[in-house]
């Protein structure tokens, strides 16, 4: 199936779409809780959350013995909170940094979770196979009610976020000013945490414990380059993330033997590639065109300020002097010279070259004026 | 104990042991994640190490998969550069794209490559005695042994080089710059000592353990000293314990190795969190506790030394004005009693002339404000604390 297949087939095919709205729901929730991480220093809490969430999985599955999914994800929500709790516990209690207490929570936990599902995998349960799909994420395996519950849980999040927009993002900006305010600011952070958490546990099925954090991270990170308004940021995050899931999907299920998690986040990843490079104020790209243009304006100060100084020294401003008398040291290269003509605040002859009336002035003027602008 | 179990035990320290010794300068540089980082990064390296060599012990994939680790850490450090993103994002940027490119080439060449996503996570200890080294036809132990061996003697001779410049460097940055030692050159240094160490060790213990072993020895370990080569004894301490005590938890629950380690892991350093003598959650709350009946107390003392008025210091009347609950007033005023700071007359409370020298250093404290004095004066007025 080549990838023209698959989007004439998605709209058709029942399983397919189950899994693209699913991926695509997934993508727009964690990408627009994933804003709010991001710009929150949270970018790795979100890392430790997925895999402290492992043996929330393996323990609902011991004591239910069922492996439907929502029990699962309630332990894994049980276990992701647990998690997060004891990281802050560690980092306000101890002096241990935060790099630190995120590294345990995640290896720690995680290794208990691996501990239970080998534990597990032993047991004489014919029921069992299957729980490792949580480690890589299988979006295969989405059902209807899975992505019903994606959908519940996303208009959840919309709801608190729109209720709590303007908390949120006074929060997010200036915490001591929300103190001073009279705002709950731990119930407000709390509130924004264990959302994330939420959408962490809910893409485990889809995207897997080891590759979740880039989902919540990745679509944040590309939006974050293309505005510096919150709102538009979680817009746009929300797009990106959606757009990764699809195209992820897509690509996965056009070729044989490529696990749906790993292609989603690549194409997430493109997108960051992409925006880092090509995003109009912020992008690598044209941060180096504007460089590489006030660099040259620089050099063709100098020639001017150059030939100011030659010119002042006569009566007539006007007055010709060689080409020669200019020198790379000033900034003189033939283009900018060329440049400078183009202006009109030079006029060659042959190779003489004089100010013109309007170059003398622009030229006494140049810091003066600049620094005035600066002001 | 049958000689493999010896084996697998005499590598699961040893890894322990190489792993603590990075480790331990990781968390004191505020750089745990990058362990992280490097160990699920890794990946494609060892992949493609996998598809030269075919053989998971070669020094040529140890040295590709470690190379994948240094550039994983140039990535995130020039990602970082540009402004664009925070470096805790970076990192979050850099590893998964990395992790799953090397899941992806895994899943596409399945047919060919022994080499499985789980056992690259989880490692599997318990083969490790099964793969030897053999020389010219001797069998002279298991291969990973040889392996880890060797990067634990690389690791051990450039700490002991290194561990001025290392120790002054993780401390006073600026300080071991102005000293001539390039902070740069120590910075990729350790990083290559740590992936080396991850690409060495994952094979027996796989990724996530590598990091728990390298972060929670000694995590525990600085919240028992603040010195740097007890903490490095005492983090190769726990590392080394929870190998062993791990193995023989695998062994019973008959479950993965690795895992068992990491969660034995878990529970000594939960109990040093908690029960740690003076950085532990109970020391720091019993703390905390004291102190604020300590200050209560000195608010009470300046409330008495204030007013003359008889009136002003009856039980009756001091209850309603400071406002205490029942209890605290109650610890508050038995801890005055037994430090004889007041006595009580006709249910009058006054100061005696300890209370009330005391309180006068107290009040010099608090306009002079000098953090320490306080602790000392405690000291020499309290025959008991709050």
């Amino acid at each position: 199936m080549d990838i023209q297949e698959y989007f004439s087939l998605v709209f058709s095919d029942y399983t397919l779409r189950t899994i693209t709205l699913g991926t695509a729901i997934l993508g727009a929730v964690t990408g627009m809780l994933g804003s709010f991480a991001v710009l929150r220093k949270q970018s790795l809490l979100g890392d430790a959350i997925s895999h402290a969430a492992l043996p929330g999985i393996a323990i609902a599955f011991l004591i239910t013995g069922a492996k439907d999914s929502n029990t699962l994800l309630f332990g894994a929500l049980i276990s992701g909170l647990i998690g997060t709790f004891w990281i802050r516990g560690i980092i306000t209690k101890t002096h241990l940094k935060s790099d630190t207490a995120l590294g345990l929570i995640l290896s720690l936990f995680f290794g208990f979770g691996m501990l239970l599902l080998t534990f597990i995998q032993k047991q004489p349960n014919a029921n069992q196979a299957g729980l490792d799909k949580y480690l890589f994420g299988q979006a295969a395996t989405l059902v209807v009610s899975d992505v019903w519950m994606m959908a519940i849980v996303t208009g959840l999040c919309l709801l608190v976020m729109l209720t709590f927009w303007k908390e949120f993002k006074i929060l997010l900006f200036d915490a001591d000013y929300t103190k001073t305010l009279g705002f709950n600011t731990k119930f407000i952070d709390i509130l924004i945490t264990s959302f994330i958490v939420l959408a962490i546990v809910l893409g485990l099925q889809t995207v897997g414990v080891v590759l979740m954090s880039a989902m919540l991270l990745a679509p944040a990170a590309a939006a974050r380059q293309w505005t510096n308004s919150l709102s538009v940021m979680v817009f746009l995050a929300a797009i990106f993330g959606a757009f990764s899931g699809v195209l992820g999907t897509a690509i996965s299920a056009s070729q044989n033997n490529l696990s749906t998690g790993p292609v989603i986040v690549l194409v997430a990843s493109v997108f960051v590639v992409f925006s880092f490079i090509f995003s109009p104020s912020r992008g690598l790209l044209f941060k180096q065109l504007r460089f590489i243009k006030n660099r040259r304006d620089l050099q063709l100060h100098k020639t001017l300020a150059f030939m100011h100084q030659i010119a002042a020294t006569h009566e007539d401003i006007s007055h010709p002097h060689a080409i020669k008398l200019l020198n790379s040291f000033q900034g003189y290269t033939k283009s900018t010279l060329q440049k400078l003509v183009d202006k009109d605040y030079v006029q060659l002859q042959g190779n003489m070259w004089s100010l013109t009336k309007i170059g003398f002035e622009t030229a006494a003027n140049l810091y003066t004026k600049q620094t005035t602008e600066d002001e | 104990m049958s000689s493999a179990q010896i084996e697998i035990q005499l590598i699961a320290s040893l890894v322990a042991v190489a792993c603590a010794i990075p480790g331990t300068f990781l968390v004191l540089r505020k750089m745990a994640m990058i362990s992280d980082a490097i160990s699920h990064s890794i990946l494609p390296g060892i992949v493609i190490g996998f598809f030269i060599t075919h053989d998971l012990n070669s020094p040529l994939l140890i040295l590709l998969a470690a190379l994948t680790g240094i550039i994983t850490v140039v990535l995130v450090e020039y990602i970082q550069k540009t402004g664009l993103v925070k470096e805790d994002t970076a990192i979050g940027l850099v590893f998964p794209a990395l992790f799953s490119i090397g899941v992806i080439m895994i899943a596409k060449n399945a047919n060919d490559v022994h080499l499985d996503v789980d056992a690259v996570l989880l490692g599997e200890l318990a083969f490790a005695p099964f793969d030897r080294l053999l020389i010219r036809g001797t069998d002279v132990g298991p291969k990973s042994l040889w392996v880890v061996g060797t990067i634990l003697m690389i690791t051990i001779t450039l700490l002991i080089t290194f561990f001025k410049e290392l120790k002054i460097s993780t401390f006073d940055k600026g300080l071991a710059a102005s000293l001539g030692f390039s902070p740069a050159i120590l910075h990729y240094g350790l990083m290559s000592v740590s992936s080396v160490t991850t690409v060495g060790a994952f094979d027996a213990v796989g990724a996530i353990l590598v990091v728990a072993l390298m972060i929670a020895p000694a995590a525990a370990a600085y919240l028992l000293t603040t010195d740097l080569k007890k903490m490095l004894a005492l983090a190769i301490g726990f590392g080394i314990f929870s190998a062993i005590f791990g193995y023989w938890v695998a062994h019973w629950l008959d479950a993965s190795i690795s895992g068992s380690i990491t969660t034995v892991l878990g529970l000594v350093f939960l109990s040093v969190y908690l029960f740690a003598p003076t950085k532990g959650v109970i020391a720091v709350m019993y703390r905390e506790r004291q102190q604020r009946t300590e200050v209560s107390l000195l608010t009470f003392l300046l409330h008495l030394k204030n007013h003359d008025d008889l009136k002003e210091r009856h039980v009756n009347h001091l209850n309603e004005h400071i406002n205490w609950q029942k209890v605290r007033s109650k610890t508050v005023l038995d801890l005055a009693q037994k430090n004889n700071m007041i006595h009580i007359e006709n249910n009058i409370v006054s100061l005696t002339k300890k209370g009330d020298e005391f309180t006068s250093k107290a009040i010099d404290y608090i306009i002079t404000n000098e953090d320490t004095q306080i602790e000392d004066m405690k000291d020499d007025f309290f025959l008991f604390r709050g």
